[in-house]
């Protein structure tokens, strides 16, 4: 039988932190400790998630669990998957979170190192799509249009001027065993995903999207509503890579309203028709790159 | 034991082999790449059991080496110059951690201007990074402080990195006849690493975590203490030393013919052993003059140097090293060590050896000429200020 929310270990390996209500970062870190269970080491950047979970002497991981330097996410986790490998140490599972600027930005280089190198590692990138932790700047996974504390929305620039990157191909592009998409809205995709992982060799990327309410502007109780909305709307997707090959996990039968699913997000309340008319198109024109490059699921 | 004709980044790499790293992180620079490649030729051979990993910059070197450190591996790494101040963030992070990786530095100059040879203004500008950091004068003592390193750095009582420096070329590319131990009396001076500062899986741990105000200071004050004990753990390591292998080692400091000098030149590295043979010539020539070479620059040898300079009448100070602005660095830490002890005597600061400019013999009697003038000042060799 398939893992669920449902059918999920009781054991919690990381609470008593400080993260704000409606976090979905930290529900990431959490479902995905459940799956992968007491032998996980988790590896953390500076970031929200340690910046919850470390303040001595309330120390939030119930497993091993270090901190690592902004940039230095994936790199300690091949240290810490050679250390104990060089020691006969393999019943475990060297996991990394970072957010979007500790994966997309600054970790990039040693992430890229990493999966060149196919170290035994699982990377999971929580995207709350900008530096959530410093107060809301702009990080390279900012979607087109967002405002943040560095990408003010005024009358002459109307937020983020950028799409956001495409870390899933990127992943991807280095051959890596596998990678996926996933979203806090759909957990059991999310799940599922993890337990794949969990029994690959090598590098394995996950990245999923995890609103902040805080820099998102929503409510702390519509975290995972609006974590379901993106995918439903089309601005995110629920995929795989592996074997060479891209799968797509779910189709929406139609797109639910985009600008509904801006609207109700203070940091795109600025955007006028013209510029929801440009995520729109875009978001279009990804589809049609997915359709003719990824297979259904079946 | 074999006598063999090895490189300064021979000699150490084949410490370190003995010393059975368990994970060594790779990333080349000049002059140090040939540490790395002759490790990644004895994990080939079969000689070393080590997981050698390519990483992809400096700073994921030292991230590497922290997070296998951080599981209770052995690790080690090398670098240089630009890739020291490239890995510099993850400096005082091992540190704090009281991670014992141990590190070979090729002392090299650093950019703007460009310049690969050596001096030491790359190790002495983390000179407060928390790590130990000890200078090698030849291949013999490269070889030796590797294999020691470990067991200083492993020491209970110490629990932080180590770097071992090595002049640029000058020591890194020079060959000599060294003595390399045999593995078995290697195993039997060091003992596998053990520690409880470990993520394991038997005894979960969350390291590397934040300390505020209230606790911050009890971590650094901790994280000095494990440093002043390296001297005691280096005069633990260099008589086990001595005991197997012969050879002695003389701690933070090394004093040669100070004991009635006058005039006593102090400095580090491999400049030692010209400074060395000008001292014997000026003896014959009836001067009192000595050298006092700095082994380890962090912990300081403040005692060690106050002992030796106490009856001089002047002392200098030879560095390949400027802290722009104010003086050279060694300088400020042997005028700090006066200080404290009440010695007031004049001392003199000689910059020289900057981009690998040669240090003639010339010159450094040219120093002990002008030590007897009695008077403090600061000077760059080869550049005449009028």
């Amino acid at each position: 039988m398939a893992l669920t929310a449902k059918t999920l270990d009781e054991t919690e390996y990381f609470y008593g932190h400080k993260a704000c209500a409606g976090c979905g970062g930290s529900l990431a870190v959490r479902i995905a400790l459940k799956v992968l269970g007491e032998n996980a080491i988790a590896v953390l950047p500076a970031g929200c998630m340690s910046a919850v979970g470390f303040n001595f002497p309330q120390l939030c991981f119930g497993n091993n669990a270090i901190i690592s330097t902004f940039a230095g996410t994936a790199s300690m986790l091949t240290g810490v998957q050679a250390g104990l490998k060089a020691q006969g140490i393999t019943d475990f599972h060297a996991v990394g979170f970072a957010g979007d600027g500790g994966t997309a930005d600054i970790g990039l280089q040693a992430l890229s190192g990493a999966i060149d190198r196919n170290d035994d590692i699982l990377y999971i990138c929580y995207d709350n799509e900008a530096y959530m932790n410093t107060g809301i700047q702009k990080s390279s996974l900012t979607p087109f249009g967002a405002k943040t504390t560095t990408t003010p929305a005024g009358k002459n620039i109307h937020g983020n001027l950028r799409q956001k990157k495409n870390m899933f191909e990127i992943a991807a592009a280095h051959d890596i065993p596998y990678a996926a998409t996933a979203s806090v809205g759909y957990l059991n995709d999310f799940i599922r995903k993890v337990e794949k992982a969990k029994s690959i060799k090598g590098t394995k990327y996950i990245h999923i999207l995890a609103p902040c309410p805080t820099g998102w502007g929503v409510k702390t109780d519509e975290t995972v509503g609006i974590a379901k909305e993106v995918v439903d709307c089309g601005l995110w997707y629920l995929a795989e890579y592996e074997n060479g090959s891209f799968t797509l996990n779910h189709e929406p039968k139609e797109f639910s309203d985009v600008s509904e699913y801006l609207r109700k997000q203070s940091r795109f309340r600025h955007l006028t028709d013209e510029d929801i008319e440009i995520i729109k198109q875009s978001r279009d024109k990804k589809w049609e790159f997915i359709h003719k490059n990824f297979k259904k699921e079946k | 034991m074999a006598r063999q004709f090895l490189s300064g980044n021979e000699a150490f790499a084949y410490g370190v082999r003995l010393a059975r790293p368990q994970v060594i992180s790779a990333y080349p620079i000049t002059p140090q790449t040939i540490v790395v490649e002759k490790l990644s030729e004895f994990v080939e051979d079969g000689s070393l059991k080590s997981e050698f990993i390519h990483v992809e910059s400096e700073h994921s070197a030292l991230s590497c080496a922290m997070g296998a450190s951080s599981v209770g591996a052995r690790a080690f790494t090398a670098t240089s110059s630009q890739g020291l101040l490239y890995m510099a963030e993850c400096l005082p992070y091992a540190a704090g951690g009281r991670l014992p990786i141990v590190m070979m530095n090729a002392n090299r100059s650093t950019a703007l201007p460009w310049n690969i040879y050596g001096d030491q203004r790359d190790s002495l500008s983390q000179l407060d990074s928390g790590w130990i950091q000890a200078y090698a004068e030849n291949a013999q003592e490269a070889l030796d402080l590797a294999l020691m390193s470990f067991y200083i750095a492993e020491h209970k009582q110490v629990s932080t990195p180590f770097m071992a420096n090595l002049d640029g070329f000058v020591l890194t590319h020079t060959y000599e006849v060294v003595d390399v131990p045999t593995a078995e009396q290697a195993d039997e001076f060091l003992p596998p690493f053990e520690t409880e500062n470990k993520m394991s899986l038997t005894k979960p741990k969350n390291l590397g975590f934040s300390a505020g105000p209230d606790t911050n200071t009890f971590f650094k004050y901790k994280e000095h203490t494990g440093l002043l004990n390296v001297k005691k753990a280096v005069t633990e390591a260099e008589s086990r030393f001595e005991s197997i292998f012969g050879r002695h080692y003389s701690g933070l400091t090394e004093n040669y013919r100070t004991d009635d000098a006058d005039y006593i030149l102090i400095t580090l590295g491999s400049i030692s052993g010209l400074v060395r043979e000008i001292v014997d010539k000026l003896r014959e020539q009836g001067e009192k003059a000595g050298l006092l070479r700095i082994r380890y620059m962090r912990p300081f040898p403040n005692e060690e140097i106050a002992k030796a300079v106490k009856n001089a009448k002047a002392v200098g100070v030879l560095e390949k090293d400027i802290s722009f602005g104010n003086e050279g660095t060694v300088y400020t830490n042997v005028n700090s060590a006066l200080q404290k002890a009440g010695i007031s005597i004049p001392t003199s600061d000689y910059i020289g050896g900057l981009g690998g400019r040669n240090i003639s013999p010339g010159e450094i009697e040219n120093i002990f000429e002008e030590l007897k003038q009695e008077k403090s000042a600061v000077k760059f060799l080869g550049i005449e200020v009028r």
